[in-house]
C-alpha cells in the first residue's frame, strides 16, 4: 500500500453525458485531488449518481474526457471500489462475498482470510461471517458492501447515497466506517441528499444542478455561505420547482 | 371403455410384482432422460446466459428463436435425427440409429432450447440486479457469466426440471430414432404408445400412472434438495 | 465456442448412454405392427434365439415405412405384407430375394348393429360398395401401410374413388392398425383390419367381424434379406440365418403353433426345402 503510487488526481475535462436526446451532464470540469473527502450534493435529478458512474468508469462520457493523472501500473479501475445506494450481495455467505471480490482482484488465496477477517472486524460484522449475506438487514448489508470495498484496499472509494435507505443509527455506523476508511488513506468521493451528512463528512463540497457543476468549495466555506444563489436556495430548502426545471428563473 | 379402476389395478399389479420388463423400461427411461438433460444443461445454461449477458447483433433474433424452439415438435426432431443417423445419412457409419444414444441425441435437441430459453430469462433478470456491482468489482464477462449461473442456481434448477419433464414425457422423437425395440430402446412413453396400439388401454394408463408418479418423485426430490440447500445456506 | 468442461461432459454422457449396449450378436428386422402387436414375434423370437444365439431387434412400423427403413439400410431383414412393393424392392436391388413365409387374411370389421347390412357377405368389394352407398363411417389407416394399400386396391375393385369423399363418410386416420381400431371403436365405424392384430386387440367395444373369407382378402407375408451389395454394413450372414430359420420346418412349425385367444393367427406357407 505504502509503496504503491497514486492514480490521483482525477481530472474531468468538459465532460458531457447524454441519454437519447437528453443532455444529463453538461460541460463539467473539475479536479479531485488525493486524500480529501469530496461530497457531491444537489437536488434529485441533478446528475450526482451519473457523475460517480462516469468517474468510476461504469459509463463512458459522450463528450469530454476523464483523466487519471497518476499512474500506478494497472488500469485505474483496479484501484477503485464503489458502494451503491442499494447493496448488491451475491447469494452466498458474508465471507464468500468478500472473497469473491478479492478473487476478482487476483489477491492470492493465502492472503485473503486475513483481509476478510480484518474487513469484517472493522465493520463489526465478524460474527456474521458464515451467514447468508442476503438474510442480513439492509444496514448490515450496506456495512458488508463497505467491508467488501475495504478489503480491496482501494485508492478511491465511490459511494452513491450509501445511507439513503437506512435509519439514523445504521446511518451513523456507516458514516463511522466511511470515516475510518478515509483515515486509512482512501480518497472518498460520495453523493448524498442528506445535508447533515455532507457537513459531517465533507472536506470539499460540489453542488450539482441540472447536470452542471455550479459550485465546488471547501466544506466550511460552502456551508458558511455558497456564492451560487441556487446553492444558497438549496441549503435553505427553498429551491422551487421552476428553479429545478430551469437553469435561470423566468 | 376401460375405466380408471382397472388402470389403477394394472399399475398397482405391475409395481407390486416388480415386473422385470417394467424395471428395465423405467431404468432406460431415466437413463436416457437424465443423460440428455445433463448434456442439454451443459450446453443450454451457458448459451442462455450468454444471450442474456452479451450484446451482439441479432441478439433479439436469437432470443426469439430460442423461445420458438421450446415448442419444437418432437416428431420433427425425431425425423431430423433419423435422417442424420440413418445408414443413408451423413452419420450413418456410426451405427447409432435405434440405440439409446440416438434417443439421447434427439432429446438433447428437444431439451436444450427449453433450458437455454428459461436460463436466458432467469439470467437476464439477475443481470439487471448484478451488472453494475460485478462491473465495478472488475468481473470479466466469462467470470460474470459463471457468477450469474451459480447465483441463479435455484431458479435454474426449475429450468432443468422443465427440460426433464419434456424429455421424460416425449414419445414422438424417441419412437422414430429408438424404434421402440423390446429390451433395447423401449422406454415408458413408447411402451404406453404400444399398449394403446394393442388396444390395452388399462395397461397403457397403468404405465402412464407409473410415469406420472416417477415424474413427481424426481421433481419432489429436486424440491427437497433445493430446500435443504437453501436452508443450509441460511445457517 | 463451448468451454472445455462442456466437451468433456458431452463425451462422458455419450459414452455413458452407449455403455449398457449389448455386445451380443443381433440383427434388426423392419416389420409391421400386425406381426408385432399380435404377439407373433414374442412367440417366434425366443425360439430363434435359443436355436442360434442371435438376438432380433424388431422395428414395428407400417409396411411402407418398413420398406423405406430397409431401403436406407437401417434394417437387415424386411418382413412385411404387400407383395407388389416387396417385389419392387427386390427388383430395385435393395433386397436379395423375396420368400413366402406365411399368410393370414384381412377382415372387414364394423359395429355389431351393422347399419349398412354387410354382415355375412363373401364379396369384399361388393360389401365396400354397399358401405359407400349407405355413406356409413369408414375409417382407413391412411398411412401407406400394407393394410392401407390392400384397402385401396379393394376400393378400386369396387369402382369407388375414395379420394374424392375423404373427410365425409370416408375418414383417414393416418395411424397404425391399433390406433385406427381404437378410433373406429370409439366412432362405431367400419374398418379393414389384419386378422392377427384383430385377434389380439383388447379394445373392440362393439366392433365385430362382418366380412371375411374372400380370396381378395388373402394377406401373404414375405421375408427379404436387405442386399449387402447396396449396404455393405448389413449383417448378411446373421440376417440370412433368420430368413433360413423362418422358412425352415422348425420356423414354419413355430408359426403354425402360434395362437391368439386359442385361434391360429397365421398359416405358414414357405416353399418346402
Amino acid at each position: 500500500m505504502t509503496a504503491e503510487r497514486s492514480i490521483l488526481p482525477l481530472e474531468l475535462r468538459q465532460v458531457g453525458f447524454s441519454a437519447g436526446r437528453k443532455l444529463l451532464i453538461k460541460e463539467l470540469s473539475c479536479t479531485f485531488s488525493a486524500n480529501s473527502r469530496s461530497v457531491i450534493i444537489g437536488p434529485n435529478g441533478a446528475g450526482k449518481s451519473l457523475l460517480l458512474r462516469l468517474c468510476h468508469g461504469l459509463l463512458a462520457p459522450s463528450a469530454g474526457s476523464i483523466v487519471w493523472h497518476g499512474a500506478a501500473g494497472r488500469e485505474p479501475s483496479f484501484y477503485q471500489a464503489m458502494v451503491f445506494q442499494r447493496p448488491v450481495m451475491l447469494r452466498r455467505s458474508v465471507a464468500a462475498n468478500i472473497n469473491f471480490a478479492l478473487s476478482l482482484r487476483r489477491v492470492p488465496r493465502g492472503a485473503r482470510p486475513a483481509l476478510i477477517r480484518d474487513a469484517l472486524k472493522r465493520t463489526g460484522l465478524s460474527r456474521f461471517a458464515r451467514h447468508q449475506a442476503r438474510v442480513l438487514s439492509i444496514g448490515e448489508q450496506q456495512r458488508l458492501a463497505l467491508a467488501r470495498s475495504w478489503a480491496l484496499r482501494p485508492q478511491v472509494l465511490f459511494l452513491d447515497e450509501p445511507t439513503a435507505s437506512l435509519d439514523p443509527s445504521a446511518t451513523h455506523v456507516i458514516e463511522e466506517v466511511i470515516d475510518a476508511i478515509h483515515r486509512a488513506g482512501t480518497k472518498v468521493i460520495m453523493t448524498t441528499h442528506d445535508l447533515g451528512q455532507a457537513r459531517r463528512l465533507a472536506d470539499e463540497v460540489l453542488f450539482l444542478h441540472r447536470g452542471r457543476l455550479l459550485e465546488m468549495a471547501p466544506s466550511e466555506a460552502f456551508f458558511a455561505g455558497p456564492r451560487n444563489d441556487l446553492a444558497q436556495a438549496f441549503l435553505r430548502g427553498e429551491l422551487l420547482w421552476w428553479q429545478r426545471r430551469e437553469l435561470t428563473p423566468p | 371403455m376401460t375405466d380408471f379402476g382397472s388402470a389403477l389395478a394394472a399399475a398397482f399389479s405391475l409395481v407390486i410384482h416388480l415386473d422385470r420388463d417394467l424395471g428395465e423400461i423405467v431404468l432406460l427411461s431415466l437413463r436416457v432422460s437424465v443423460i440428455a438433460v445433463f448434456v442439454a444443461a451443459l450446453i443450454g445454461l451457458p448459451i442462455g446466459a450468454a444471450v442474456a449477458l452479451f450484446r451482439f447483433p441479432g441478439r433479439t433474433v436469437v432470443a426469439v428463436i430460442l423461445n420458438a424452439l421450446m415448442g419444437l415438435p418432437p416428431v420433427v426432431v425425431g425425423l431430423i435425427v433419423y435422417l442424420l443417423l440413418s445408414r443413408a445419412g451423413p452419420f450413418g457409419v456410426l451405427g447409432l440409429l435405434f440405440t439409446p444414444t440416438a434417443m439421447v441425441i434427439a432429446q438433447i435437441l428437444l431439451v436444450t432450447p427449453i433450458i437455454a430459453a428459461l436460463t436466458r430469462q432467469v439470467i437476464e433478470d439477475l443481470w439487471v440486479e448484478y451488472e453494475e456491482q460485478l462491473r465495478s468489482l472488475g468481473a470479466k464477462p466469462r467470470r460474470a457469466l459463471a457468477t450469474l449461473l451459480w447465483d441463479g442456481r435455484f431458479s435454474l434448477l426449475t429450468a432443468v426440471l422443465a427440460g426433464f419433464g419434456r424429455a421424460s414425457a416425449e414419445v414422438g422423437a424417441v419412437m422414430i430414432v429408438g424404434g421402440n425395440i423390446d429390451h433395447v430402446t423401449r422406454v415408458m412413453t413408447t411402451a404406453i404408445a404400444l399398449e394403446v396400439s394393442k388396444g390395452d388401454l388399462a395397461l397403457a394408463l397403468g404405465l402412464g400412472i407409473i410415469l406420472v408418479v416417477l415424474s413427481i418423485a424426481v421433481n419432489g426430490a429436486a424440491f427437497v434438495l433445493k430446500g435443504t440447500a437453501e436452508r443450509g445456506q441460511a445457517r | 465456442m463451448l468451454p472445455k468442461p462442456v466437451w468433456l461432459g458431452l463425451c462422458l454422457a455419450l459414452v455413458l448412454s452407449g455403455a449398457a449396449q449389448a455386445d451380443d450378436p443381433f440383427i434388426t428386422v423392419a416389420s409391421t405392427t400386425s406381426t408385432k402387436n399380435s404377439g407373433l414375434f414374442d412367440h417366434l423370437l425366443p425360439r430363434f434365439e435359443d436355436a442360434t444365439g442371435i438376438a432380433v431387434r424388431v422395428l414395428a412400423v407400417g409396411t411402407g415405412q418398413a420398406i423405406r427403413l430397409a431401403r436406407n439400410g437401417d434394417a437387415d431383414v424386411l418382413l412385411v405384407h404387400h407383395k407388389p412393393s416387396e417385389q419392387q424392392f427386390v427388383a430395385d436391388g435393395y433386397g436379395v430375394a423375396r420368400l413366402d413365409v406365411m399368410y393370414n387374411d384381412f377382415v372387414l370389421v364394423g359395429p355389431a348393429d351393422d347399419p349398412a347390412r354387410i354382415g355375412g357377405m363373401s364379396d369384399a368389394p361388393a360389401a365396400l360398395a354397399r358401405l359407400a352407398a349407405a355413406a356409413v363411417p369408414f375409417l382407413s389407416r391412411g398411412d401407406d401401410s400394407g393394410t392401407h394399400k390392400r384397402e385401396l386396391a379393394l376400393w378400386r375393385a369396387a369402382g369407388i374413388e375414395v379420394g374424392t369423399v375423404s373427410g365425409s363418410w370416408y375418414r383417414e386416420a393416418g395411424a397404425g392398425m391399433g390406433a385406427t381400431l381404437n378410433t373406429a371403436a370409439a366412432m362405431s365405424a367400419y374398418a379393414l383390419a389384419d386378422r392377427g392384430t384383430w385377434l389380439g386387440f383388447r379394445n373392440k367395444a362393439d366392433l365385430t367381424i362382418l366380412v371375411a373369407g374372400d380370396q381378395r382378402l388373402f394377406n401373404p407375408y414375405g421375408v427379404i434379406l436387405v442386399n449387402p451389395a447396396k449396404h455393405p454394413h448389413v449383417k448378411a450372414a446373421l440376417g440370412q440365418r433368420f430368413v433360413d430359420w423362418l422358412v425352415s420346418p422348425q420356423g414354419q412349425a413355430a408359426i403354425a403353433e402360434f395362437r391368439i385367444n386359442g385361434e391360429p393367427a397365421f398359416t405358414p406357407n414357405a416353399a418346402p426345402p
